[in-house]
């Protein structure tokens, strides 16, 4: 038996024993910031060392109490959840800082921080566990620390959209308690690896298709694919800025990772129907969301609609099943994580400097505050993937993948949406830094200002360099998509010893 | 015995799916108590009931019962209890905050506050 590694266990650990020291503390609130931000950057500097090690190393897995692989919970890194685990890191530290002067003193001494490190624990568990059942605690994890952050401050329409985006969640947990003890009354086990072993030795008839169609749906509520993002749009537009930030970029993307994971590993039998399925919903999810994009004139809701848009390409990928389209989703989503973390930062700049959210009474924004303009300016070129920014390689490897398995509209479709997206956030650029000022400029002080910008511009700096510098982050996608399409090397891994 | 199981889970699925449509936020609640119920004896069911000895080794032991489907219900008691609470502390403050518990009138958009 070969030795194992506790390593990865660290990026979780570390933000939840954070989370409970600054619980003694809720009040003192230099305290709440200091050890939210020392917290954050150990995490920060572990999961660097795990992605390393995972590259150098191979797959690391870890068994709680030692029982042999499927009979105990199982934990396992791969370069996919590495990477994720990763991201979700950096996120947390930035919306971390940019909360600092952001989100109020109010909301920082009744238990902001230690919402948002049990959150980033119930992410990075959901993106590293193997075990189906554990992956529902996880979720659970993460779903309760984010009914905290989505209600917290009490305002009305947090009150208002907490409790029917609670409601959703409950069910949606309800059918995925219902789903799990459907698959493990069909294949008696729990361990993710060993569920794919079982599947492909009885070549995945009728009823475990139907289970895949279920899991579409529970993560698919997360996700917010098409028929079930719904709630989505007024539910994020409640929480302040930075909370929306955070949900905008972790929450949908660990539904978006989970069903990534179960149709590449679990589910890859019968692809003529589930995954066509899952290619029908995503390009009706684009289409959704660009509907919505171009809607509104809240700026709020025009990027969370383009959460849902980029929801939609990434499933596209997904559910190309190659290499090509599977790299150009690992690519999508990392990249799509980053940026819109930074829009959403960028929009609360503009939200604060102007004191609305509303497009049609802001203007001249270029001649107060042109840093912000350019940075809003390149970020709005990254989220539409134009090269050599971020979006654009995954885009390219999407939509190559989408050619060589034969779907040229699809694919096309994809490409267009792109357009959608540009004008979509060149509307807000337009509105807010062009035209006459229209004199209802709050002059928020200079301190808190900066306080805000900083983190949103080093944040924009990084999604720039993941643009320019894919060829560096290449080898890791790779082996991300060797591993997505090759369900054996994840099997191998956790099983062999 | 996996038939009247059946008849009791559906019978729960129906009551909490009708306590949801509902419009009163306390009903939906008690819903979403009943809905989680349903859930958790499906999996003691879809485990496979029966087995006469505890799932201890033993001698001479081979009709175990299936220990993971009620480990997996303790769980996920536990997590529906957290998340109920929660839920009706999220009522009773919705109710005093905004005046009424009753889903019609809690629709809206952001405009409306103003």
């Amino acid at each position: 038996m070969k030795m194992m590694s506790n390593f990865l266990l660290l990026p979780i650990i570390i933000p939840f024993f954070f989370g409970m020291l600054l619980m003694f503390a809720p009040k003192n609130i230099r305290y709440q910031r200091i050890g939210a931000m020392t917290g954050l950057t150990i995490a920060l500097v572990t999961a660097i060392a795990l992605l390393f090690k995972v590259k150098n190393e191979g797959i690391q897995v870890v068994t709680f109490g030692d029982w042999p692989a499927p009979f105990g919970i199982t934990l396992v890194s791969d370069t996919v959840s590495a990477l994720l685990v990763l991201t979700s890191v950096i996120l947390a530290f930035f919306t971390v800082w940019y909360s600092i002067s952001a989100i109020g003193k109010e909301r920082e001494s009744f238990f902001y921080y230690p919402g948002i490190l049990f959150m980033l624990t119930g992410v990075n568990g959901a993106f590293t566990t193997g075990d189906i059942f554990n992956l529902f605690v996880f979720f659970e994890v993460l779903l309760m620390s984010s009914y905290l952050l989505i209600v917290l401050g009490g305002e009305k329409a947090q009150l208002r959209e907490s409790i029917k985006y609670i409601l959703v969640n409950v069910i949606s947990s309800a059918i995925f308690v219902i789903t799990v003890a459907f698959l493990y009354s069909v294949v008696g086990t729990l361990n993710m690896a060993d569920i794919a072993v079982k599947i492909a030795a009885i070549g995945q008839p009728g009823i475990i298709t139907v289970i895949a169609v279920l899991f579409l749906i529970v993560f698919g509520l997360k996700a917010a694919i098409f028929p079930l993002y719904f709630w989505l749009p007024s539910s994020y537009a409640a929480p302040p800025i930075p909370v929306l930030a955070l949900f905008g970029a972790l929450l949908t993307k660990v539904g978006v990772y989970a069903i990534t994971r179960t149709y590449t590993l679990f589910f890859v039998h019968d692809t003529g129907f589930t995954h066509e399925l899952l290619m029908i919903l995503s390009v009706l999810t684009i289409l959704a969301g660009c509907i919505g994009a171009l809607a509104y004139f809240d700026v709020k809701k025009i990027i969370i609609y383009n959460i849902i848009i980029a929801v939609g390409v990434i499933l596209f990928g997904v559910s190309q099943m190659n290499d090509n389209a599977l790299m150009g989703s690992m690519f999508y989503l990392i990249h799509d994580m980053l940026i819109k973390a930074a829009l959403f930062f960028l929009v609360g700049i503009i939200i604060a400097v102007t004191g609305t959210s509303d497009l049609r009474k802001m203007g001249g924004l270029m001649k107060t505050h042109p840093a912000l303009g350019w940075f809003y300016l390149i970020a709005a070129f990254g989220l539409a993937g134009i090269p050599p920014l971020s979006g654009f390689v995954g885009k390219l490897l999407i939509v190559r993948g989408g050619f060589e398995a034969g779907n040229l509209g699809a694919s096309i479709w994809i490409l267009l949406s792109s357009l959608v997206v540009l004008l979509s956030v060149i509307r807000i650029f337009i509105y807010a830094f062009w035209g006459k000022e229209q004199g209802s400029l709050q002059q928020i002080d200079k301190g808190q200002y900066r306080m805000m910008f900083i983190p949103t511009a080093i944040l924009v700096m990084l999604t720039v360099f993941y643009g320019v510098g894919s060829e560096w982050i290449t080898p890791f996608m790779q082996d991300a998509a060797n591993i997505l399409n090759n369900p054996s090397v994840y099997t191998d891994a956790v099983l062999k010893e | 015995m996996e038939v009247i199981m059946a008849f009791v889970i559906g019978f729960l699925f129906m009551a909490a799916v009708y306590l949801m449509l509902s419009k009163s936020l306390l009903r939906i609640i008690i819903g979403t108590g009943l809905l989680s119920h349903g859930a958790h004896l499906l999996i003691l069911t879809m485990g496979g009931l029966g087995g006469s000895a505890p799932p201890v080794l033993a001698d001479g032991v081979t009709d175990m019962a299936d220990a993971i489907p009620q480990a997996l219900i303790l769980t996920a008691i536990v997590i529906s209890f957290g998340v109920t609470a929660f839920f009706l502390v999220l009522a009773y403050r919705a109710y005093q905050e905004l005046g009424t518990d009753d889903m019609n009138l809690m629709r809206g958009t952001d405009e409306d506050d103003e």
